[in-house]
């Protein structure tokens, strides 16, 4: 079945089976890998992209729903060009990945997190920000969310 | 049992690493004493708890080294990147002593083919360790030879070039770049001589916080970790795995599984059923559609479990043994107690599985590993091939911690591969990563000890544990009997004090779960049993807890960096004036591969709930190649220990079922409960040692301490619960 959605500003059809995940159909069928698989059950918020703008969980999504919508994954948070989203800045700055493989969950919420509240509390990120990093670079998140967050203004 | 390699120079004599030393060592002894236990395995167990294993490289510079036209420089890392920022620290190195600009660097991880490969693995944290000697020698092996070549192409001696920046050049200014030179230069001559390594006061990157190499693909989503890995014409796999502990495959019969549209082929073999699909959806819906029985011999309990481990039921081994400790505490004024911890996972991110492709005459197989020898033998032997056919090339590791030191799915996947004739893509679902790979190991410890005015006069510590490294291919079998007890499972466990009487038992309990490595090994555990003991004798005392473990440190070289940090976390915390309302400090230390580590942990109770504030942490890193890299390590320990420390726990439940098998069900540490971090790094010495492990040590009863302080109770068991 053909499903149509915008992906990082562009337009795509797609023909796979409805009830595949999002996740599953932006890994294989568009072979853009940067989104993880961690748990399926949108428990660990490795796969978080964002759907109209909002932070959300593809590995639970049937693409079905994405039908006309506005995806951005981590492929599409950076401007035009080689210049880097204020989120990816922070992260350099502050040298957050340590194996890599939650982080761009982890940045793709932070940039929804900021595009609806520009200057979040720690109890703000507490309640956006529930991803899990097992390498445990929380720490350096946290720092990164509010320096991205000076960076954007 | 050393045997010098094809070529010569010191670097090349091939070690096997400290167990077959000490099997040399046992042969002086005679044959008597080496069966006989007791004082041999005391010393191999002190031996395994120093040493670290050297290096064993017999490949040259130019299988490490890759020069490119454009002068750049690809480093071929035999060890794999999965967090610790080993591409960084080594290639700190290697641009050191190769004399290169820092933009001219690249580093990959290297394929078995390729090489160079790694004798064992990546673990132990001993990557910058053991390869700071041979990779600085092995650099400047090869810019010795760009050199010698260069100055034979530029038409002088070796002596009037000089190079740096990857550009090797004349005096009066003629000059080519490293990549110019290796266009021309057909063969590479080693140098007669040895070169020179730079010292510390001329060094450019070693000691720097250079920036991750790997931190700009990450931000963009860009590395290929091994479920990321595709081949031509790939199809999906996914494999039947039973839920039972100890359950094994019995037979398949394909059910509707061959209905499902988009299923190519059910492939049931001998010891495992799966399916493979045009999609992974589909993939899983065959799975779910086999018809698979197993052989479920018991259903085990977890009280059953709990029981096994008991210290006093297993089999012992005592590993350290001074002085008379256990005629001392033969006595009524012993003070006693019992600590336990439970399974854990691993949890790491990326699942694990493997991207096979399998041909009549090659294999290609991309993987997360940490173990890419054992695993190319492991292929090779299941599919009846050489090992020089199956290529294995380690990707990017989505979460390492112990969990990629083993991976028989390699083989499975494969064997699906030759089913269909063509490449599969196939991994674990989570529930499969929490029941069907291996878990940290649940333990039992009684403690004792005896105070004679003021201080421990004996001290007794027994671990009892599920096996660590006695499942392991990396293990010999030869080697068990000798060493007796698993190090794995004892790690941390000596008493490092310097207590006059003082002994340690190991005892294995033969439980029915898979439990092998896990970040630190017992580490974990045993420190939080040795060192909160060692909070309540000197509460027993009546003496502060800082000044107690100073009193039982002495002057040895161990001891004195041991002081050291315990020196800077009190200073640092201001532990003797610190006074908060409702908050307390605890303090804990502990030493793994020659490390040690000290931590304060600053601790509230808000309506019954552990609040864990600040983890102050001090470690003596040796030469710290990379200041940020460290306290980027010493950050993730103390995240993931405090996740045990707070929350962890994997169990049996009534089915003889491991769980929970989720994230959020099981419990684990969240960015709303991580503590403000503070690393104090000290440098004794002149070489790098581990830091990926050691700072898991103090954190469980640095915390477990403080809450004694603020709530009087003693919490004798992981995960920590007010009650």
């Amino acid at each position: 079945m053909d499903i149509q959605f915008k992906l990082n500003g562009i337009d795509h059809k797609v023909d796979a089976d409805p009830e595949m995940p999002l996740l599953w159909v932006l890994r294989d069928v568009l072979n853009l890998k940067g989104t993880k698989f961690g748990c399926g059950r949108a428990a660990c918020g490795a796969c978080t992209v964002q759907l109209d703008g909002a932070a959300l969980r593809s590995c639970s999504l049937p693409v079905r729903y994405a039908a006309g919508k506005n995806i951005r994954t981590i492929e599409g948070l950076n401007g035009k060009g080689d210049s880097l989203h204020p989120v990816q800045k922070a992260w350099i700055e502050e040298q957050v990945p340590q194996c890599g493989y939650c982080q761009s969950g982890f940045m793709m919420a932070t940039a929804a997190l900021l595009d609806s509240n520009p200057n979040p509390s720690d109890e703000d990120i507490d309640n956006a920000l529930t991803n899990i990093c097992r390498c445990g670079t929380y720490h350096r998140i946290r720092k990164a969310i509010h320096k991205a967050a000076s960076l954007a203004r | 049992m050393s045997d010098i390699d094809k070529k010569s120079g010191s670097w090349r004599v091939t070690r096997r690493g400290f167990l077959m030393k000490a099997g040399i060592g046992l042969g002086a002894l005679g044959l008597g004493a080496y069966l006989s236990k007791g004082v041999v395995r005391r010393k191999i167990a002190e031996m395994v708890d120093n040493a670290t294993m050297p290096y064993d490289n017999d490949e040259g510079p130019t299988v490490w080294f890759e020069i490119k036209e454009d002068n750049t420089v690809v480093f071929h890392n035999s060890k794999v990147e999965m967090g610790q920022g080993i591409h960084t620290a080594l290639g700190q190195i290697v641009a050191e002593e190769l004399g290169i600009d820092w933009a001219q660097l690249r580093v990959v991880t290297a394929s078995t083919d390729r090489g160079p490969t790694d004798p064992r693995s990546t673990g132990g944290s001993d990557s910058v360790s053991s390869l700071w000697q041979p990779l600085r020698e092995l650099a400047a092996e090869m810019r010795q030879m760009l050199i010698n070549s260069g100055a034979r192409l530029l038409g002088v001696e070796p002596a009037m070039v000089s190079a740096e920046k990857g550009v090797v050049k004349t005096a009066g200014g003629k000059s080519m770049t490293y990549g110019e030179i290796v266009q021309q230069t057909t063969e590479w001559e080693s140098p007669d001589e040895k070169p020179e390594l730079r010292t510390a006061d001329n060094v450019q990157f070693i000691g720097k916080s250079m920036p991750r190499v790997d931190i700009e693909e990450k931000v963009k989503g860009k590395p290929m970790y091994g479920i990321d890995g595709t081949f031509p014409n790939m199809l999906y796999g996914a494999i039947a795995y039973p839920t039972v502990v100890g359950a094994t495959f019995k037979s398949a019969q394909p059910g509707k599984a061959n209905e499902i549209p988009g299923v190519v082929k059910v492939v049931i073999e001998d010891d495992f059923a799966g399916v493979v699909a045009q999609t992974r959806t589909a993939a899983e819906k065959g799975k779910e559609a086999l018809e698979v029985e197993w052989n479920i011999p018991k259903r085990w309990t977890q009280q059953e479990l709990t029981d096994m481990l008991k210290v006093g039921e297993g089999e012992d081994i005592v590993i350290q043994d001074e002085g008379d400790a256990r005629s001392l505490l033969d006595s009524q004024d012993t003070l006693q107690s019992e600590y336990s911890t439970p399974m854990a996972a691993h949890a790491q991110l990326e699942p694990n599985g493997a991207v096979a492709w399998v041909q009549p005459n090659q294999v290609d197989i991309l993987i997360s590993t940490q173990v890419a020898k054992i695993t190319r033998t492991e292929v090779a032997q299941a599919l009846g091939m050489k090992e020089e056919q199956v290529n294995i090339q380690p990707m990017y590791v989505g979460g390492g911690f112990g969990r990629r030191l083993h991976s028989p799915h390699a083989v499975q996947v494969a064997r699906l591969s030759q089913a269909v004739r063509r490449p599969v893509h196939c991994f674990f679902e989570r529930k499969e990563e929490f029941q069907n790979g291996y878990l940290r190991p649940p333990t039992n410890h009684l403690l004792k000890a005896k105070l004679a005015e003021g201080k421990v006069e004996a001290f007794e510590h027994n671990v009892s544990s599920g096996d660590v490294a006695f499942p392991s291919p990396m293990f010999p079998a030869w080697a068990k009997p000798i060493v007796g007890a698993d190090f794995g499972a004892w790690r941390g466990g000596r008493v490092f004090y310097d207590i006059t009487n003082k002994r340690t038992v190991s005892w294995r309990a033969r439980i029915p779960v898979y439990t092998s490595w896990w970040r630190g090994l017992g580490l974990l555990a045993n420190s939080f049993a040795l060192e909160s003991f060692m909070d309540e004798l000197a509460h027993t005392a009546k003496k502060d807890a800082f000044s107690f473990r100073m009193n039982h440190l002495g002057d040895n070289e161990a001891s004195t960096r041991m002081k050291g940090v315990l020196q800077a976390v009190a200073d640092a915390t201001r532990w003797a004036t610190y006074a908060v309302p409702g908050r307390a400090l605890g303090m804990a230390c502990s030493t793994d591969v020659r490390t040690p580590v000290a931590q304060v942990a600053e601790v509230s109770v808000v309506d019954g709930q552990i609040k864990v504030h600040k983890i102050t942490c001090a470690i003596d890193a040796g030469l710290a190649v990379n200041p940020d890299g460290i306290k980027a390590q010493c950050e993730g320990a103390i995240m993931m220990a405090l996740s045990s420390a707070l929350k962890e726990g994997l169990y049996l439940d009534e089915n003889g079922e491991l769980g929970p098998t989720m994230y959020g069900a099981y419990p684990m540490l969240s960015l709303r409960d991580a503590p403000e971090v503070e690393v104090i790094i000290l440098q004794t010495g002149d070489s790098p040692r581990g830091v990926g492990e050691p700072p898991m040590g103090p954190v469980a009863p640095a915390v477990a301490n403080a809450l004694f302080k603020l709530t009087g109770q003693r919490l004798r068991e992981l995960p920590l619960k007010i009650v």
